[in-house]
């Protein structure tokens, strides 16, 4: 059979969705009282997560064990107190300390008052490269392609928006930064639209074609950055200093990185959950997504949208890429991504897939990563608890049933909705 | 004496579901016990209870008297239970022999297995129960209706005294379930107790001792066939009364709608499905094609309506070419399509009743405008829809997966229906809904016919195809054998096309004269 002809079978990517689909906050349920479940699920899950990062903290603090050494009250108060202390750096290590901020506002040091306040904007700076990939992702999902390729695809991203940062001298920011971030997006998506060719053409998986791409981008950037994109003189494998022209421009003095990037990344939000929602495109996409036998029988082009999906994906993680480069090390260096394409999976899950989630999930994760270098400081608590909590985190998340059977909550849809509609003969 | 099998007070929960509502059941040895219900009654959670797959929330099972246990389809059949499922569980691979064997393989000393006496003692019940399957026979070559009687036969193999046949006719010819029904018979001769369950109104009239009905969990009654009609029955299980007879207004043909011409197509093996098949449809006119499941009937349909490539032949709609043209265009020139699969082509189950119902013509005005979606539109048109069709759902925002397969079916029907159609193409319409829902469907499709609509309908419910049909069409191994005029359709005519008897021989069979319908 020709592959073009026939939508693939469901496949694991398939399950993984319909899965999704059953909390899918699209339409809004109206007649369900009470808090929907698309919210409630991923708030029981970060609770969740928080008592189990608790359970971490306390099982790897030596103070705990060195107070229920003394006396098994000295122990439960150690334990209160890591745990107190852990969040509580958190929190300010994310948002910042309240009593500074009041302080440094009654002082009226400029310093002073954006050193408070940088926390917070440091978690939106944080969150910025998120929400990108996470759209990309999401946007994947809806159309029914798993893109586990945003991580090569920011790379490329980065890549193709610091060269033309770099290379072209001379031109006014107006031109320049659209154009660095154009390249960008563009090169993205050409790494997006490799495999969802493939994917359409042959059918091949892009599960594995998007991994092999990261491969390929990963190697690429190594080789570039030693070779052709090589600063000169620098011993490092680091590209050339972006053009200032080609800057995202921030708008605070330091410490406050806080860019563009940040409204740029919301303006995408909205223009992906416009995309999706309100435009034929997006039906036809999120149809594809959802049953790609129902959107033939429609009349929809499968191929087309399988490839359209890719691409677009890939261009917004390339954006993911170029919003670094461009608005936070002003230079392409390998670790510049500390993998937002991978953790945005679990930001597009975690925000089932809708962009208003997915800029939810960031700022959440932006904000708890923000805060844990902090938490690592002041409690001397490891970053890998950090990490643990995420991971606990996107394991409740990804798994629905789990946080169902925790708080006994019922599944929605088929079930109840069957029996209450029941026939139409009596 | 006790009866061989009591259930008393059976119920089963599903969450915000009551399955099974104290559900008393009583068979006799040597009976033949009908379950009867409209599709989630709760038949087959019972018979799931009773076969260990489910656990009862409440209630005993007695079997000869003694109350029983059964955790799990072992222990059931270790009491004697035996279950044949609407699908069967074969390996076509393997022999008939080896397929009872499998699970209880008798082995010889040597730890060989013992083919020679499995397959002696096959070929014994076999004769005993004048079953008629050669032992050595591979089941990937053997028609539907033997198939299922090896399911019989692993069950008499086991030992089993009752035997639970799940909807056994839904996949047999009128003549495989006279003969199904003649060893129906001498099993509960020889001492067997058979549980039969159907949504067949005239079957179970015709084989049961005893009729027990289930609406909603709950048995309404039992009777006896010789108390009961059809019409009885059917307001039995629905719970008002229902039409059975259709009337059908005649309607004068207008022009040829659907031209087809020496169509070839193959299956997903590449095998060919559709040999050389012609036939026209004319407005105003219902042609049904007849058939057993899987001769050809699913590939021509969805090679007419775009679904599938055409080797060879050629499509006309309205005096237009479409062969292998897009789906799309192929609606736009005005067909309607129910497809035969409503969940996996006809709904995008996840998204709501709304948007389901412009599945078909969303890129166009009022639902959209240039590429924006007016889903105000949508929603309006969709609620005019849910009234004027009775779709049960508690709004349009529903998720099309949360309603009945009735309603499921219904959406598809208003979306296909409420646009101005020449040609409707419906396959399996009214597949495993319940009465009220056939009803109404069969009605709809009516209408469109004495609005002069050509109408093409695959069915393998020979009942639907003679109730609809002006002229069948009976395919057998990818071939049209022949088309017949509805006064000439009677159901033993058809039957025996269908089980692939020469047109001329089966007219003789039937002695020649003309039928009446049903």
């Amino acid at each position: 059979m020709n592959p073009e002809e026939t939508p693939q079978k469901p496949d694991l990517g398939k399950l993984i969705l319909n899965e999704l689909n059953h909390t899918s906050p699209q339409p809004p349920e109206k007649t369900k009282r009470g808090i929907p479940q698309s919210v409630l699920i991923p708030l029981l899950a970060v609770v969740t997560g928080l008592i189990f990062g608790a359970i971490f903290i306390i099982l790897t603090s030596q103070e705990v064990y060195a107070g229920f050494g003394q006396s098994f009250g000295a122990g439960l108060a150690a334990m209160w107190d890591v745990v107190a202390r852990s969040y509580a750096a958190l929190f300010t290590g994310a948002l910042g300390d309240p009593v500074r901020m009041i302080n440094a506002l009654q002082s009226g040091n400029a310093l002073e008052i954006r050193r408070a306040f940088n926390p917070f904007l440091e978690s939106l700076v944080t969150s910025t490269p998120y929400i990108f990939a996470g759209l990309a992702v999401a946007l994947g999902f809806r159309a029914g392609v798993f893109n586990i390729g945003a991580e090569g695809q920011l790379f490329i991203g980065a890549i193709t928006s610091t060269y033309i940062g770099y290379k072209l001298v001379g031109l006014p920011m107006i031109i320049h930064l659209p154009l660095a971030l154009l390249a960008g997006a563009l090169g993205g998506a050409l790494w997006g639209f490799i495999p969802g060719w493939l994917k359409a053409k042959t059918g091949g998986h892009e599960v594995i074609n998007t991994i092999m791409m990261n491969y390929i981008a990963f190697r690429l950037s190594e080789w570039l950055l030693t070779g052709p994109m090589k600063r000169p003189g620098s011993y490092n494998p680091v590209s050339p200093e972006i053009q200032p022209s080609a800057w995202l421009p921030r708008f605070f003095d330091d410490p406050i990185r806080f860019h563009l990037g940040f409204f740029l990344a919301l303006g995408l939000a909205y223009v992906v959950y416009w995309f999706l929602f309100k435009t034929t495109w997006g039906f036809e996409l999120r149809t594809v997504g959802s049953n790609p036998f129902g959107a033939k029988y429609a009349g929809m082009d499968v191929t087309r949208n399988t490839i359209l999906a890719m691409t677009l994906s890939g261009a917004l993680a390339g954006l993911a890429g170029a919003n670094e480069v461009l608005g936070v090390n002003h230079f392409l260096a390998m670790a510049f991504s500390s993998g937002y394409g991978f953790d945005s999976i679990a930001l597009a899950l975690l925000g089932n897939n809708h962009p208003v989630g997915v800029v939810l999930a960031s700022l959440l994760f932006g904000t708890l990563r923000n805060g844990a270098t902090r938490m690592q400081l002041s409690a001397d608590i490891p970053i890998d608890i950090i990490s643990v909590l995420q991971a606990v985190i996107l394991a409740f998340i990804a798994a629905p049933a789990i946080i169902r059977s925790l708080y006994r909550l019922r599944k929605p849809a088929e079930g109840e909705g069957l029996i209450t509609i029941k026939g139409w003969g009596g | 004496m006790a009866p061989i099998l009591e259930l008393r007070g059976i119920t089963k929960r599903f969450p915000g579901v009551l399955a099974n509502d104290h559900i008393h059941l009583t068979l006799e040895q040597g009976q033949i016990h009908a379950l009867l219900g409209e599709n989630g009654a709760g038949k087959t959670t019972l018979m799931n209870i009773l076969y260990g797959l489910y656990q009862p929330d409440e209630g005993e099972i007695f079997i000869n008297g003694q109350k029983v246990t059964i955790h799990s389809p072992a222990d059931a059949i270790a009491q004697g239970i035996g279950m044949v499922h609407q699908h069967f569980m074969l390996i076509p691979v393997f022999t008939v022999t080896e397929n009872v064997m499998l699970g209880e393989e008798s082995t010889r000393f040597d730890g060989f297995l013992d083919r020679e006496a499995a397959a002696a003692r096959v070929r014994d019940i076999s004769e005993q129960y004048g079953l008629a399957v050669d032992p050595y026979a591979y089941v990937k070559d053997l028609p539907v209706g033997v198939q299922q009687r090896v399911e019989i036969i692993k069950l008499l193999y086991r030992k089993a005294d009752i035997l639970i046949l799940d909807e056994p006719t839904a996949v047999l010819t009128p003549q495989e379930v006279d003969e199904l029904f003649v060893i129906m018979r001498s099993l509960v001769d020889q001492g067997k107790s058979i549980i039969f369950i159907s949504h067949k109104l005239r079957e179970v009239l015709e084989i049961a001792d005893l009729i027990t009905v289930i609406r909603r969990g709950r048995v309404v009654g039992s009777v006896r066939p010789e108390e009961a009609d059809q019409y009885r029955l059917a307001s039995m299980m629905v719970g008002r009364d229902v039409k059975l007879e259709l009337e059908r207004p005649t309607s004068e043909p207008g022009e040829p709608v659907l031209e087809v011409e020496n169509l070839l197509v193959a299956d997903e093996l590449g095998q060919l499905a559709v040999d050389h098949v012609s036939f026209n449809v004319r407005g105003g006119e219902i042609l049904g094609i007849a058939g057993v499941q899987g001769n050809g009937q699913t590939e021509l349909i969805e090679a007419i309506t775009g679904h599938r490539h055409i080797l060879e032949g050629k499509v006309r709609l309205l005096g237009q070419d479409v062969t292998n043209a897009p789906p799309r265009v192929i609606t736009e020139l005005g067909t309607g399509y129910i497809p035969e699969d409503r969940q996996r082509d006809g709904l995008v189950l996840p998204f709501p009743v709304m948007d389901n119902l412009i599945l078909r013509t969303y890129y166009k005005p009022p639902f959209a405008r240039g590429r924006r979606m007016e889903w105000e539109a949508v929603r309006q048109h969709a609620e005019a829809l849910v009234k004027q069709y009775d779709i049960r759902t508690p709004n349009v925002f529903t998720l099309c997966s949360a309603l009945s397969g009735g309603n499921q079916q219904k959406v598809i029907v208003a979306r296909e229906l409420s646009r101005p159609i020449r040609l409707l193409v419906a396959a399996q319409p009214t597949r495993g809904l319940d009465v009220g829902s056939i009803e109404y469907i069969h009605q709809q499709i009516l209408q469109k016919r004495s609005q002069g609509v050509a109408v093409l309908l695959a069915s393998t419910e020979l009942d639907e195809i003679l109730q609809l049909s002006d002229r069948v069409a009976v395919m057998y191994r990818g071939q049209i054998v022949a088309i017949v005029p509805a006064a000439e359709a009677s159901k033993d005519y058809i039957g025996l096309l269908m089980a692939g008897v020469p047109p001329e021989e089966a007219r003789q069979r039937i002695g020649r004269k003309p039928v009446e319908i049903g």
